[in-house]
């Protein structure tokens, strides 16, 4: 394990930042904190976690796939693919670490994604332990240890110093970089800080959601539940949910005429979207209940059932913060496990 | 550039023959722009086609792949990209990526040794044209093929041609054609599908493929239940949105399946455990 001061904090980004870009969570003007690409002067976010989450690193909210020209009759592909360079994203909540996995076992499965391939390859991911989890976090449901990040990095921060270990070649590699500016270090007060989160994580309101319910074959206990009527009845449709989930994959494929070439992109959709099933012969599901049924099962029972057991959810609590009617995967595995009371 | 594949990139596909079948059906035939085809496929397998700037729809194969030369499309005018495609010229440069999906068993003993009964309604003979000319191509492998296929109309039968001067000549094979509505010209049954395969009182010693409009598959379905037919005997093939083909644009998930790699095949007892939002 090694550790650096924080004053020294800046001093290890700089370094970094000159090999590779480092993308880091920084206060916005709104006092909310994003990703941002780290220059001198850029200060590291005492926020909890970003409003988005860092699948945009992988999975962008749009990109570009690849272009075509047409002359006349005539179409011509072109492979605009670029093979991605290092890069470090710092900061990652232990949350959003598992999220990359829940990524990855849907673009690295046969037929792989290059496009989300090449960047993952590339990506080097430090995590940070959660010292302030918070009343919407709920991650240790699906067995997520926020004091104990699994990253290409694990990193702790205390008062006055980060400690570091790496847990990847990757990570090796970007400690040997920064090793003139750290220096080693016993895990004592690493230890110490993870006991401490361990006793506020079992105080949280949420620290007790069952989801023992839930997994995959479970489709035929909840698909006709009478409560799916009452929890989608207010539910806008508006995406929200989606957009901020740093699991959810539902992309579009869309086509745009530059004037020049046609450049085919695909970007971030929502099973919550109307849209998203119409086909020329009618829409498979036609009202808000189906569309927000088919979101929770999805991340409740059907990707559970095609992975392994492992849920479609972090726990991270983003939809919990910002879904404008309050509405979220909390309230529907209380409900439909029968203890919306509690 | 990144040279490892990458399935959501397209070929280009030239559209070298163009049919005209009924007011809103054409079938087309596909090509690579060097005259080959685009890629091999199994009966029932999908292809992505796309114009570049209008949009990209996934299209069952309709020829079978035991033809080596092109690929045919049968397509009904619905939807932007189909409305497109249908005021196509010869020459015309698409783009196709496939194939997708899983195939009809036509090579394991599900198909291998039956009796085959195909029953389709309007475009939906499009998938099984596929796996019928397979089967006539290895017709030592099957026993008696019987297709019973029905339309709106006389007009909008599709395939016409191929059907009444090869299908219907063929040996062991038995072919009943019949229209919702009566009209002077034609001389076959009058009837739904449905009806018609009750009328032909089939015995439940086949396997049954049927592919149509949604609420005809339903009825059939029932009509062959009610013959004695078991879910493990009927097959039908399904559509549904789908924009990358691989399962992981989220779009035609049922339950636990993506009908673009899952499917579109299904078996009915496997349709059965999905939940009912197809």
């Amino acid at each position: 394990m090694r550790k650096i001061s924080l004053q020294k904090i800046d001093l290890m980004f700089a370094e970094i930042a000159n090999n590779m870009s480092l993308y880091l969570p920084v206060d916005q003007n709104d006092g909310k904190a994003a990703y941002t690409k780290w220059e001198e002067g850029k200060k590291w976010s005492n926020a909890l976690n970003t409003v988005k989450s860092p699948k945009d690193f992988f999975f962008p909210q749009t990109e570009d796939m690849m272009e075509f020209k047409v002359e006349g009759k005539n179409v011509e592909v072109i492979d605009t693919r670029k093979v991605s360079e290092d890069f470090v994203v710092f900061g990652v909540r232990a949350c959003d670490v598992k999220a990359f996995d829940i990524l990855d076992r849907v673009f690295l499965v046969d037929p792989r994604d290059s496009y989300y391939a090449t960047k993952r390859e590339h990506g080097i991911i430090v995590s940070v332990a959660c010292t302030r989890p918070s009343e919407t976090c709920f991650c240790s449901a699906f067995g997520i240890d926020p004091a104990e990040p699994k990253a290409d990095v694990s990193v702790w921060k205390t008062e006055d110093e980060l400690f570091m270990q790496s847990n990847t070649e990757k990570g090796e590699k970007l400690l040997k970089m920064i090793e003139g500016l750290t220096e080693e270090a016993n895990d004592e007060k690493v230890k110490e800080q993870k006991e401490q989160i361990s006793k506020i994580m079992k105080k949280l309101p949420l620290a007790d959601l069952d989801t023992s319910k839930f997994g995959g074959g479970k489709t035929d206990d909840f698909f006709k539940a009478p409560e799916w009527d009452e929890l989608s009845e207010t539910c806008l449709g508006c995406g929200t949910c989606t957009f901020v989930c740093p699991t959810c994959q539902c992309y579009d494929i869309k086509d745009f005429n530059t004037g020049k070439g046609i450049i085919r992109y695909r970007c971030w959709d929502s099973c919550m979207y109307s849209e998203f099933t119409r086909m020329a012969h009618g829409n498979n599901r036609n009202s808000q209940k189906e569309r927000f049924r088919q979101r929770f099962m999805h991340k409740l029972v059907y990707y559970p059932e095609n992975n392994d057991g492992i849920f479609g959810c972090v726990g991270c609590g983003r939809c919990v913060s910002r879904c404008p009617i309050s509405m979220n995967i909390v309230k529907v595995m209380k409900k439909l496990g029968g203890k919306e009371n509690e | 550039m990144n040279n490892t594949n990458e399935t959501l990139i397209p070929k280009v596909g030239v559209i070298t023959d163009v049919r005209i079948d009924t007011a809103d059906i054409k079938t087309f035939r596909v090509v690579t722009p060097d005259g080959k085809k685009a890629f091999e496929h199994m009966p029932g397998q999908c292809a992505m086609l796309s114009i570049p700037g209008v949009g990209e729809a996934m299209f069952s194969i309709t020829s079978s792949p035991t033809n080596t030369e092109y690929m045919e499309f049968s397509i009904k005018k619905c939807g932007c990209v189909t409305e497109w495609l249908h005021q196509a010229e010869v020459g015309q440069q698409i783009t196709i990526r496939g194939p997708y999906g899983n195939a009809f068993p036509v090579d394991s003993d599900e198909f291998k040794g039956k009796k085959l009964l195909f029953i389709a309604g309007g475009i939906g003979i499009a998938p099984l044209r596929s796996v019928i000319n397979y089967c006539r191509y290895y017709r030592d492998d099957y026993k008696s093929i019987n297709l019973v296929y029905g339309s709106r109309s006389m007009d909008d039968l599709v395939n016409y041609n191929e059907i009444i001067n090869e299908w219907a000549k063929d040996k062991e094979m038995y072919v009943y054609l019949t229209v919702d509505k009566e009209d002077p010209d034609w001389v076959k049954h009058v009837g739904f599908v449905p009806n018609y395969v009750k009328e032909l009182k089939y015995t439940p010693d086949r396997v049954a493929i049927v592919c149509g409009p949604p609420i005809m598959i339903k009825f059939t379905v029932a009509a062959l239940k009610e013959l004695g037919f078991k879910d493990t005997q009927i097959y039908t093939t399904m559509e549904l949105r789908m924009k990358c083909g691989v399962g992981k644009c989220g779009r035609c998930n049922i339950g636990s399946k993506y009908v673009c790699k899952d499917g579109p095949v299904f078996r009915y007892d496997e349709l059965g455990e999905l939940p009912d939002e197809y």
